[in-house]
């Protein structure tokens, strides 16, 4: 059983913020490349040793507004991205044989001030008398609804889930993003004067396009898949989204972890289950893995991360049925061989969204999850922003 | 928004930040970029009879992972035609109407050659003229640049020559190579001058390549002095600026130059008295576009702190800088170290002890055990900042004001005999090292 503390110190953020001095050193160390491949990298775009330049002239504000500008999720994807594979693996001190530049760190620090300071960087655009209906509120629809809203069109977000953000409230692993944080941002985003509704399921875009000029759609992804195995309806089965939700939106206490804890799947979904149920205070938490480690498609960085938190990863192992007298007691593979455990967290990916139809219609525009079929929160928003210059200029205005 | 726009003894441009003459105002080319990306002034290469350049032209300081601190140069004014470079000053000031154009002169010191070169410049249009009388290399030895802006009498002289003709705003351009800048800024304002602008490069020779002894920047294996510039010249100029601001005989305005590179260098030259900003070397670096966090950070700034206009921030900080003898001898501080962000490297207690006044005291290092290693001897301590500018870490050494009763007192008005002297740390202490623990 661990104490409080322990819980505490297990989902504390694991990139802990930079200090004032540190974010100024580290600023300071950018070498301000021209065409540079850390911007290329971001999916938004985000001018990074612009941002950074500013971090190291002392205009805070400034730098965040170069962020947010590019990308209405920069708060959360300073925390959340996958920093390795993008700007911070692109950059040249790499190929100097160095560490690259903290970008996300530094990202980190001047949007952590606007939060901080309560700095309203955006404004809503002139009324252009339009309105726009965007459904669902993760990062792609509301960063689609933040750049229509600076547009100028009037914005109402249809969300399902009770609380607004998306997986950026609800599935981001605790130690890299707070659901506060993410509420936090999003509020930002709908002070510009966005109209939101929540625990609200929209049926039909036809509806909707009866009393809108046009529709964005970003649902984003269903439910996870199943296995297809027997034992499945064991109690003790989970699959991955909901034991992450529960645990993002009750004290560390209250959700429930096994001893031994069993995650099937090896993508960064699964990842973030396993050290999680690790942290919650599992004796043991192994990934099941019916092909091989290089074809896992978990970053390497979370794998690491993964063996260090002292996950064990199984590989060429093929679940093949769940066992137990009422309750899970292992997992039997291809073989023969059984692993015993008291928990199973499935993570084999989700579904696409099949009970919203949405209909051919050049006023409706989707993207994010349900149109990538699954991505970062950079993408989301990247595609957010793509989307609100199309509807922008659908509605007759002009994209600069 | 605070208000950027600046109005420079008649010249009027849409922020403070101009080019400053040298190689990225070389054409029109580079300048047309420039105002596109949001400059508001561009100063031309100087013009005058086309020179032959060497190869081998800049040299560079670094300081650990930092390069170009300091820079200097062996480049002489511009190597095109003056009909070309005339020309496209006149294309830009058509194509950017808006846009401050002052073009930089420089002709051999005969009246009708500067009378001359005036009048041509101002059939381009141009909004200024600037006298580059600073330029300490290579020009300098013909008679030009600083050989003219070194000697009062010819400054003035060249100004009047210039004045006869010019029916645009004539800005003195000045060295910092003299021993005392006033003299010639009050010369010029004798001749005529409608502003100034400084400071041009300092005399410098980078540093020498020890496998060959050759001087750099080095010209098939010889070098020559050349003019410094760059981050590291900033406190020189700010000096400079704010000695010539504060003169009473020179009430034209000024142009500041010296190693701005950010905002934040440039804010600070304006409350010292600077009109407007010139930049070089930082575009050399980084180019064009490092104007938009000049015009965002100077703004933001002003913005949180209420300032609208560049008038209101202008010359602020400029009554604050007085003689020594004006200075408060009561005003009495102590430093202090916070333990809880102290990392132990004792560099505040070496330079103390060794290059100072022996007021911090080191403490045993146990290890693990984590207590302080250093503490101020508060009866030594003499308030002088050493251990705070050597001190790694941001706000861990601060200098905090020791409160007295007694009346401020400066050096002049105790020499005098009026006023008192609060008692003070030890003034006289000896090097603690035969006594501590070695």
């Amino acid at each position: 059983m661990l104490t409080d503390e322990q819980l505490a110190a297990n989902f504390a953020d694991i990139a802990p913020p930079l200090t004032n001095d540190a974010a100024l050193l580290e600023a300071n160390k950018c070498l301000f490349c021209h065409d540079a491949p850390c911007t290329i990298a971001c999916p938004t775009h985000i001018d990074v040793p612009a941002f950074i330049k500013k971090i190291a002239s002392g205009n805070l504000r400034g730098s965040a507004r170069v962020i947010l500008s590019a990308n209405p999720f920069g708060h959360s994807c300073a925390r959340a991205c996958p920093v390795e594979v993008l700007c911070e693996g692109a950059c040249v001190l790499n190929e100097r044989d160095e560490q690259p530049i903290k970008i996300a760190l530094l990202q980190r620090h001047a949007t952590d001030y606007v939060l901080e300071k309560k700095l309203k960087l955006f404004a809503p655009g002139k009324p252009t008398g339009k309105r726009v209906a965007i459904v669902g509120a993760g990062p792609a629809g509301l960063a689609c609804a933040r750049d229509l809203r600076c547009a100028g069109h009037a914005v109402t977000v249809f969300e399902a889930k009770p609380q607004p953000g998306g997986l950026n409230t609800y599935g981001i692993a605790e130690y890299k993003l707070k659901a506060d944080v993410a509420l936090a941002e999003v509020q930002d985003i709908v002070d510009l004067g966005i109209e939101l509704k929540t625990g609200v399921t929209v049926t039909s875009i036809n509806t909707l396009l009866g009393e809108f000029d046009a529709v964005f759609v970003g649902v984003g992804l269903g439910s996870t898949k199943k296995l297809g195995i027997p034992g499945e309806e064991l109690p003790g089965v989970i699959d991955a989204l909901t034991f992450i939700e529960h645990l993002k939106t009750h004290p560390y206490r209250e959700t429930p972890v096994g001893r031994h804890v069993v995650v099937i799947g090896a993508g960064n979904t699964a990842i973030d289950a396993v050290t999680q149920a690790k942290r919650l205070g599992a004796t043991s938490a192994t990934i099941v893995y019916r092909r091989g480690e290089a074809d896992m498609s978990a970053y390497h960085y979370e794998y690491e991360l993964a063996k260090k938190d002292g996950c064990v990863f199984r590989f060429n192992a093929a679940p093949q049925r769940i066992v137990g007298n009422g309750a899970v007691a292992g997992l039997e593979l291809a073989g023969g061989e059984t692993i015993p455990c008291d928990m199973i967290i499935l993570a084999i990916g989700q579904g696409a969204r099949t009970e919203l139809k949405v209909p051919s219609d050049p006023r409706v525009f989707t993207g994010g999850d349900c149109a990538n079929g699954g991505a970062e929160i950079v993408n989301a928003a990247a595609e957010g922003v793509t989307a609100a210059k199309r509807i922008h200029e659908f509605l007759g205005g002009v994209v600069r | 928004m605070a208000d950027l726009r600046t109005d420079f003894a008649g010249i009027q441009s849409p922020n403070p930040f101009w080019l400053a003459s040298g190689p990225p105002t070389n054409t029109y080319g580079q300048v047309a970029k420039a105002f596109d990306q949001g400059w508001g002034g561009a100063v031309w290469k100087t013009i005058g009879e086309p020179i032959i350049n060497v190869f081998s032209r800049y040299g560079s300081v670094d300081l650990g992972q930092n390069r170009m601190m300091g820079f200097n140069n062996i480049e002489l004014i511009s190597d095109r035609p003056i009909a070309d470079n005339l020309k496209e000053i006149a294309e830009v000031k058509r194509n950017y109407p808006k846009h401050a154009i002052i073009a930089s002169l420089m002709v051999e010191s005969k009246r009708e050659s500067w009378h001359a070169i005036v009048k041509q410049t101002e059939d381009t249009g141009a909004d200024g003229i600037e006298l580059n009388f600073g330029c300490p290399h290579g020009m300098s030895e013909r008679g030009m640049g600083s050989a003219v802006g070194q000697v009062p009498d010819y400054t003035c002289q060249i100004v009047e020559w210039v004045k006869e003709v010019a029916t645009i705003p004539v800005i003195v351009k000045l060295t910092p190579n003299v021993t005392d800048i006033t003299y010639i800024a009050r010369a010029a304002v004798k001749g005529g001058a409608d502003a100034l602008s400084l400071i041009n490069t300092i005399n410098s020779i980078v540093g020498v390549d020890l496998a060959t002894f050759e001087p750099q920047p080095s010209v098939a294996g010889k070098s020559s002095h050349g003019g410094y510039c760059g981050p590291a010249v900033k406190p020189i100029a700010l000096h400079l600026v704010s000695a010539v601001a504060a003169d009473p005989s020179v009430k034209i305005p000024i142009s500041g130059i010296g190693g701005i590179a950010s905002w934040h260098d440039a804010a600070e030259f304006i409350t010292l008295g600077a009109g407007t900003l010139q930049v070089c070397t930082a575009v050399m670096h980084y180019g064009f576009r490092i104007v938009e966090d000049l015009i965002d950070g100077l703004s933001n700034w002003m913005d949180e702190r209420g300032f609208r206009s560049l008038d209101e921030i202008r010359g602020k900080a400029l009554p604050r800088v007085t003689k020594w003898e004006q200075l408060d001898l009561n005003y009495h501080l102590l430093a202090h170290i916070d333990q809880d962000t102290c990392i132990k490297c004792e560099l505040c207690w070496t330079a103390c002890e060794d290059g100072a006044h022996q007021a911090i005291r080191r403490l045993p290092r146990d290890n693990g055990g984590g207590g302080p290693v250093v503490e101020i001897i508060e009866e030594a301590c003499v308030g002088c900042n050493l251990c705070a500018a050597v001190c790694p870490v941001q706000g861990c050494i601060t200098m905090r004001q020791v409160p007295n009763d007694y009346a401020p007192v400066t050096w002049k008005e105790y020499a005098a005999g009026r006023g008192k002297l609060a008692p003070r740390s030890e003034q006289f202490h000896t090097a603690t090292w035969s006594r501590s623990a070695k």
